[in-house]
């Protein structure tokens, strides 16, 4: 029976949280995130959910207790924005190269100096390159189907999950929210089976140091070096692509709901302009793509959801065919371009397309991007694009003389 | 053909000599002179401080004390805790010698 409630893209995350029975939440509160552990806490609290929460003093504390409690077989969660998940950052690191399939719901926030609470994606773009696999939200529903999506994902590859989605925009913003059925999502999601089980009776040292070189154990077993262990780690992320897209399709056979797999797109069969991005403002292109079709300019979407591994062959498939690609993104790359952007180039190469890529860095720390802006934005890209500006960096809505 | 290392994650199990020979580290060796040596003097088990100093566990706590100088990385707290002050550290080149 199909249980439709209004609540926050906070409150979806957490709802997703209890369907998957998680047993180990640490977190420290940092804003947009707080609301999401606040809310499992109560549940934990009452005995709604049968978890341990684990209170400590900062967010590598958190990361290390994650890294723990999934070390020795338990399936866990955190949450947090922007400084708590720099503060993360070694631990990130840590937690992927132990392969423990740990997800964590990142709302998206801009990072300081200076301070800023509202939205960007400069965060977690920052820890691109940390081995994490990343999912980017576009609504309320798609955080929750993700996050169980995500321990599916997690636990089959071995690897940890980021579920991201923008703050306040989605975070703190209602919408309607199907619940699945907790039965069903047990069904959906089999127990965590960790991929080195402990025991006192056979014990080992997890992660000690490790030469460059392959070496001989005690036992006279031949054990990888570091640089093998590397090799494992990114095969397994190049790999997790066909597990993201079966899993995604799975859950829309049994849930109703496809979010695309790797990525989405929107009225793109017959466009003469591709919008791209990641998340909310994704979201907002759509209706931008729509505006522009008013106008007369046949306009499509591609939302990127997986960020981590890159679509590379759905990114090529999605866009060979377009005359013009437009990319809106809320990060930067200092020193270069957005994150994104500088990716789908780089796809592109591969196929050897020449493709105008136009770049536009929009809604950093929280400024507004509305569907008309979008819009008059690619009305000037194409009008470039005529007059042969093939790339093209622009701030959108900002003082850049 | 080798059977491939199968962790997808680095560990190892506890033994002896896993991180191979880390006595080719030293610098300093810790030469035991027993006629100082409390537990040799004495001929009873005693004292053994450098036994339970030792970062890498390589002293045997016998009579006469014994290190293992294929772990032992000379780290001189051996020496340093002795309070019969029977160890020396002999820089490696004197050793040969």
């Amino acid at each position: 029976m199909s249980d439709v409630q209004i609540m926050t893209g906070n409150q979806a995350a957490a709802y997703g949280v209890k369907l998957c029975k998680v047993q180990v939440i640490s977190a420290y509160p940092i804003t947009p995130s707080t609301p999401v552990t606040e809310t499992i806490s109560q549940w934990v609290e009452r005995g709604e959910l049968k978890a341990e929460y684990v209170r400590v003093e900062s967010e590598h504390s958190v990361m290390t207790v994650c890294v723990a409690a999934s070390t020795v077989g338990a399936r866990t969660f955190t949450s947090t924005s922007s400084h708590g998940l720099l503060y993360m950052c070694e631990q990130l690191h840590w937690a992927a190269g132990s392969r423990l399939p740990i997800v964590l719901a990142c709302v998206n926030r801009g990072v300081g100096a200076p301070w800023s609470i509202f939205n960007d994606q400069q965060d977690s773009i920052s820890q691109r390159d940390t081995g994490w696999i990343q999912i980017y939200c576009r609504d309320n529903q798609e955080i929750l189907d993700s996050l169980i999506q995500a321990y599916r994902i997690a636990e089959q590859v071995y690897c940890p999950v980021m579920v991201c989605y923008d703050g306040f925009v989605l975070s703190h913003t209602m919408m309607p929210v199907e619940i699945p059925d907790a039965d069903r999502v047990g069904e959906f999601l089999p127990p965590y089976k960790p991929h080195t089980i402990l025991c006192p009776e056979d014990p080992r040292n997890i992660n000690p140091v490790i030469f460059p070189w392959q070496r001989r154990d005690a036992e006279g077993v031949l054990r990888d070096g570091y640089m093998d262990m590397r090799w494992k780690l990114q095969h397994a992320l190049e790999g997790s692509r066909d597990v993201i897209v079966e899993v995604c399709r799975e859950y829309a056979e049994l849930f109703g709901r496809d979010h695309g797999g790797m990525l989405w797109t929107y009225k793109t069969d017959d466009a003469e302009v591709l919008l791209a991005g990641m998340g909310s403002i994704a979201t907002e292109a759509t209706t931008a793509a729509d505006l522009l079709r008013e106008g007369g300019i046949r306009a499509g979407v591609v939302g990127i959801r997986v960020y981590r591994p890159f679509p590379r062959a759905e990114v090529r498939e999605a866009f060979h065919k377009t005359p013009a690609i437009v990319v809106f993104e809320k990060d930067i790359s200092y020193g270069y371009e957005g994150a994104l952007s500088a990716d789908i180039k780089a796809a592109l190469y591969g196929i050897g397309i020449q493709t105008p890529v136009h770049n536009y860095i929009a809604g950093l720390g929280g400024r507004d991007v509305k569907a008309n802006e979008l819009a008059e934005a690619v009305r000037s890209s194409l009008a470039a694009i005529a007059g042969g500006t093939r790339e093209q960096q622009t701030w959108l809505n900002c003082v850049t003389e | 053909m080798e059977p491939k290392d199968d962790n997808i994650s680095a560990m190892c199990k506890p033994a002896v000599g896993e991180a191979g020979k880390t006595g080719d580290w030293r610098d300093a060796t810790p030469v035991i002179d027993h006629a100082k040596c409390i537990a040799s003097v004495k001929n009873r088990p005693a004292c053994y401080l450098c036994w339970l100093y030792c970062p890498d566990g390589i002293v045997t706590a016998g009579i006469p004390v014994k290190i293992d100088l294929d772990y032992c990385k000379g780290c001189g707290i051996c020496a340093e805790e002795c309070p019969a002050k029977a160890i020396t550290m002999v820089i490696n080149e004197e050793v040969k010698k």
